[in-house]
């Protein structure tokens, strides 16, 4: 199955951690991308810019509405994403678990919806 | 005599009743869709209610139930891939599979299926009703009187669950032995609420909680016999066996409550007696002390009575304060304190019982009440125990154990 681990970090608390401390997060990020790789479970990785980047979009009325601003304002962020393949739910947990976001902040969890799934049969 | 439609009846729901988990938990095994099976399964059930009182009931009623509704499953299986001809090869693998399964033992899952119902994905309140549906066959309204919810909100919760099994990849596994424990407590919690549902009933009159009870000591036999290296597993079943072995002295010939201290012990169960105390025995040699293992040392206590006369009640107060150090629930706190008032007095009994009286939880409580009405009738305060004896009648359904307590009650004026 694919699941997609969403990280969910303080960004404010991020963006106050010393140097030293911010390669260290960026050097256990690697060997955990290195670690998904050799096993063969990664399938897309990525890190998001900060929400003060993000700009939201919506359709009102017919009108468009363009925020400058995430789409909830919360303690925790999206701050990136994996893709990953795994048996079952446990060897998700399991690889979750081992990110380094798992310490720092939320890692949610959410099984793909494949396609073949929920496309209506013809 | 039983007419031919009859019993082929009570042999389809002696089958279900025996099987229901053992099939669902097999069928659902590979697929994870735990809903699919149930309903394959009902299918087959509507069919052999309909088929063995004309046919008679077939020497494997198991095999047969089975075959259904694997055909069920398949079909339905087939329907959808000859739908996408790229899946061709699918199909020719699924029927393989299926054909090779059929002159195979069929493997027992259940235990798989239970740890899969008790995992941490699962939310922890359905654990239990999950293991009890999938694995029993009650209905959602059964369960939802057991866990004193609405039928419709349990059914919700149960539909949920299912389809988070199915759609989070919720293996079908019996976890390793470092992940083991809290998904072990799961288990035998669910057990053990079913147990206990079926035993507050002792005049067995609900039909239904009756095998709640009943269908709490299969399943704790199975946990054990399949998990025989853990303590706890082992000490559930002494626990339930040490209960069910006084089930009929719970009760007068007139369908009186009878309390233990007054039952008569040549009525309760030698035998299964004895194989509470070699179970418990066998879960002390792990030198691991949990709380079943404990619970079942208080009844192996009160056991005893039966070889010596009396009561040990200081090896009483002992457990029930090793019990309050690892549970530490008001319900243990009741028990430590009747013990106590044993031990030291129904004046120390009845200050650890106030003590407790802060917890707004109590106060529908009827033990609570009904031994804080003991020791206050105990000390001669006639008016606090009548008050408290009311409180505890009050909130009492079982009408044998109402008729006690009103007696008691006026016993209190003479």
């Amino acid at each position: 199955m694919r699941y997609m681990l969403m990280i969910n970090n303080d960004e404010s608390a991020l963006a106050a951690m010393p140097i030293e401390k911010t390669q260290q997060m960026s050097a256990a990020y690697s060997a955990y991308t290195e670690a998904l790789k050799k096993s063969g479970a990664w399938l897309a990785g990525e890190r998001l810019r900060p929400t003060q980047a993000t700009t939201s979009v919506r359709i009102a009325d017919g009108k468009t509405n363009v925020i400058d601003g995430p789409y909830a304002d919360t303690k925790e962020q999206l701050a990136g994403f994996y893709m990953i393949e795994a048996a079952d739910i446990d060897t998700a947990i399991e690889w979750a678990a081992r990110c380094p976001a798992a310490s720092t902040g939320t890692v949610e969890l959410r099984p793909i919806w494949e396609m073949a799934d929920y496309l209506p049969k013809t | 005599m039983e007419s031919r439609p009859e019993i082929a009846r009570a042999a389809a729901e002696a089958a279900a009743r025996q099987s229901y988990g053992k099939l669902v938990a097999w069928l659902a095994a590979r697929t994870r869709d735990v809903a699919a099976a149930e309903d394959a399964l009902a299918d087959a059930f509507a069919a052999a209610l309909e088929r063995w009182p004309k046919s008679g009931v077939p020497e494997k009623p198991e095999a047969w139930l089975l075959a259904v509704a694997r055909r069920r499953r398949v079909d339905a299986v087939r329907r959808r891939l000859t739908r996408e001809a790229a899946r061709d090869h699918l199909q020719l693998i699924a029927e393989e599979i299926e054909a090779r399964m059929t002159d195979e033992e069929l493997p027992d899952e259940r235990l798989r299926l239970m740890f899969a119902c008790a995992h941490p994905a699962i939310e922890p309140g359905v654990r239990a009703p999950l293991i009890l549906q999938t694995v029993l066959g009650f209905d959602a309204a059964t369960i939802a009187s057991a866990f004193l919810v609405s039928p419709a909100t349990m059914g919700q919760r149960l539909v949920r669950a299912k389809a988070r099994i199915r759609e989070t990849g919720i293996p079908f596994r019996v976890p390793e032995r470092a992940e083991l424990g809290e998904r072990l407590d799961a288990v035998l919690e669910a057990i053990y609420a079913a147990f206990a549902e079926g035993w507050s009933d002792p005049a067995g009159t609900e039909t239904r909680r009756r095998n709640l009870a009943t269908e709490g000591i299969w399943l704790g036999r199975l946990v054990a016999t399949l998990m025989p290296q853990e303590p706890e597993a082992l000490g559930l079943l002494a626990l339930m066996l040490f209960a069910e072995a006084r089930r009929t002295a719970r009760r007068s010939a007139e369908g009186d409550f009878v309390p233990l201290a007054e039952q008569d012990c040549d009525q309760w169960d030698r035998a299964l007696i004895d194989e509470a105390e070699a179970l418990l025995s066998h879960a002390a040699a792990s030198g691991v002390v949990g709380r079943y293992q404990l619970e079942a040392a208080v009844q192996s206590a009160h056991a005893a009575r039966r070889l010596t006369g009396r009561t040990d009640w200081p090896a009483i107060r002992a457990l029930y304060d090793a019990l309050f150090s690892i549970v530490g629930s008001p319900v243990v706190a009741i028990n430590r304190a009747v013990a106590l008032a044993e031990t030291e007095g129904a004046m120390a009994g009845l200050a650890a019982l106030y003590v407790l009286g802060d917890d707004k939880r109590l106060d529908e409580y009827q033990p609570y009440w009904a031994a804080r009405a003991g020791l206050l009738a105990k000390l001669g305060q006639v008016p606090q125990a009548s008050e408290a004896y009311d409180r505890a009648i009050g909130l009492e359904r079982d009408p044998a154990v109402r008729r006690f307590l009103q007696g008691k009650r006026a016993a209190l004026r003479n």
